[in-house]
């Protein structure tokens, strides 16, 4: 009897041997792993029901307007969108090169002894509450950086970033570094799993060449796991396109388009946070809209995100 | 070439200080936050903020009761729907579910985890609330366990596949079936990572504000059932933020100081739960 032959009599028999218990038990686990899979599509089909009443009255209009009108009940989510995207790139722009840093001390250059405690550190802020960095911002930054403003708007008034009112606070620059401070944690210990995993053989062989340490982090390490930063970075942006609480603490929620970063503006989880409770009808099929326009931005940006970073660190993950 | 050597140098010396000043400038808005929180919040609780109940401006002593037995309602009620589903999907993820559908739903669950939680409270109100024509605890509770969902699920997987296969094989060379030993052998060798998860979990659920706005909606005069709305700590703190009142506002900062402190020492014990073990 050949080899091939005795195996496939050998996985038979295990086969036959699957006693309905086992059956019954996988098939349980299963359907609560379809259950969590429904919630999902649950998300999306009960929010486009719900917004439907909105998306067939305003179409496409509902992007390039900026009206919101409950009396009229006229709904444009331009100021809502604006808001939400230069919010969460100007934290990019502000926490990537914060947390590239802290991920290559944390991984590469910190002794032995810091290794653990640090980044203790960093996932302890991704632990404190969205509401009590929130109140922080109001009680504490906000009121810190006013002198900055002011400073800023006297003598770079003439930009139009900095022109407005800079005494308020309450505007685009403090919920920029609200939300920089609150996506720090996931890009920081994202990319020092993903600069961890690259194999220490390509490191040494750079140092053996006489590189310097940076030399070896820039054009070996760096490079090595791009695609994993890349997609610590979109992941981070995703968690900042949904970041509700402390932005609506700080941004000023008002329905603003502007350059500057004194402005005061709005993101569509803050207008949905401060608006949904006093909505009905055609209001709130449109926050609903709102809602499911987050979902789908922030699906497609987690889509993307996952797909970058399992490409590196899947590949280490050696299983029993 | 001597200068060519000095300008590699400085830039590496260049290049890792600012690396450095990266992780000082992140660890000091961790220090900042929590110490100004801590310090600021501990001044201002006392005993009357635990054990008394809202009372409007101007009277003195109002406390935050309700509010933190409605987090302990809401947190529990949310880990009631969550862990059952959690942990059954991890150990499909992890045991019963062939590689190409694990690694699917390993996808959906992560993604899961990355939808913002307003827009789960949008859902929770669509799907309870409208429905019932009432906020309430329910529907807190539904949305805050649609967010713990993958955080269970995804760490009870990774706890459940550090079980050594040795120890699945000795189970099943006794003649038990492979349910009989997930039970038995597999979930009990697993037990402290599952905890962690949940732990993980509860603390996440417990910070959370933007989901409660619309369900559990807030309720200053304690818990009145399930179907009615219900207090939380954190909603409370957003509430008084808000206020114009200082003495609202110190109260704020007293239940930060609770909520920071339950999910720091939270945090503590799952990082000494999982010591040594990678997740």
């Amino acid at each position: 009897m050949n080899l091939d032959r005795e195996l496939k009599i050998k996985a038979d028999t295990k086969l036959v041997r699957r006693s309905i218990g086992d059956v019954l038990f996988s098939g349980l686990t299963g359907i609560f792993t379809l259950l969590t899979g429904a919630i999902l599509v649950a998300l999306a089909t009960v929010l486009a029901i719900q917004a439907w009443p909105s998306i067939e009255k305003f179409g496409v209009s509902f992007f390039t307007s900026s009206v919101w009108d409950p009396v009229k009940e006229v709904f444009g989510a331009m100021p809502a969108v604006f808001g939400t995207l230069a919010s969460s790139v100007l934290a990019l722009v502000i926490a990537v090169p914060i947390s590239l840093g802290t991920a290559i001390f944390l991984s590469e250059l910190a002794p032995k002894w810091l290794r653990g405690p640090g980044s203790f550190v960093i996932e302890m802020l991704a632990a404190i509450p969205s509401v009590i960095i929130g109140l922080w911002g109001i009680f504490v930054m906000v009121p810190a950086l006013r002198p900055v403003q002011v400073w800023l708007g006297a003598h770079l008034g003439s930009l139009p970033f900095f022109t407005g009112n800079p005494y308020i606070g309450f505007d685009m620059l403090a919920a920029a570094l609200i939300l920089a401070i609150m996506i720090i944690p996931i890009i920081t210990t994202v990319s020092r799993d993903a600069i961890r995993a690259v194999p220490v053989a390509q490191k040494e062989s750079m140092l053996a060449l006489g590189a310097t340490r940076w030399e070896t982090l820039s054009r070996v390490v760096l490079p090595y796991c791009r695609s994993s930063l890349i997609g610590a970075t979109i992941l981070g942006l995703g968690r900042a396109l949904g970041e509700t609480m402390a932005v609506t603490m700080v941004i000023g929620n008002a329905d603003n388009i502007s350059l500057s970063l004194f402005s005061s503006a709005t993101t569509i989880a803050s207008k949905i946070a401060s608006q949904f409770g006093e909505a009905s009808g055609l209001g709130l099929s449109s926050l609903i809209e709102l809602a499911l326009i987050l979902l789908a931005v922030s699906l497609i940006v987690n889509v993307i995100a996952r797909l970058l970073v399992w490409k590196l660190t899947s590949v280490k993950a050696g299983r029993v | 070439m001597a200068n060519f050597m000095t300008r590699r140098r400085l830039t590496n010396r260049l290049m890792i200080g600012l690396s450095g000043v990266a992780a000082l400038i992140g660890m000091t808005l961790l220090a900042l936050i929590l110490g100004y929180t801590l310090i600021h919040g501990l001044s201002y609780i006392n005993l009357d903020f635990l054990t008394n109940a809202y009372k409007p401006v101007g009277e003195a002593g109002g406390g935050m009761r309700n509010e933190i037995i409605g987090t302990l309602i809401l947190v529990g009620l949310g880990s009631l729907i969550a862990i059952p589903i959690g942990l059954m999907t991890g150990l499909f993820l992890a045991d019963f579910g062939s590689p190409r559908m694990a690694s699917a739903f390993r996808f959906v669950a992560d993604v899961l985890s990355g939808v913002p939680s307003i827009v789960v409270g949008v859902f929770a109100f669509a799907i309870v609330v409208k429905p019932m024509h009432s906020y309430s605890a329910f529907s807190g509770g539904i949305a805050l366990a649609i967010i713990m969902i993958p955080i269970i699920a995804r760490t009870a997987e990774e706890a459940l596949r550090l079980v050594p296969i040795s120890q699945r094989e000795a189970a099943l060379a006794l003649g038990i079936t492979r349910w009989r030993s997930v039970l038995g052998v597999v979930i009990p060798g697993a037990m402290t990572g599952i905890i962690t998860g949940i732990m993980l979990g509860v603390a996440r659920i417990a910070g959370e504000t933007a989901p409660l706005l619309f369900t559990a909606l807030g309720n200053n005069f304690g818990f009145n059932g399930l179907l009615k709305p219900i207090g939380a700590l954190p909603l409370q703190i957003y509430h008084f933020a808000l206020s114009p009142f200082k003495d609202q506002q110190q109260q704020a900062w007293a239940g930060a100081f609770l909520l920071i402190v339950l999910v720091l020492v939270v945090s503590i014990i799952v990082r000494w739960l999982s010591r040594g073990k990678k997740y």
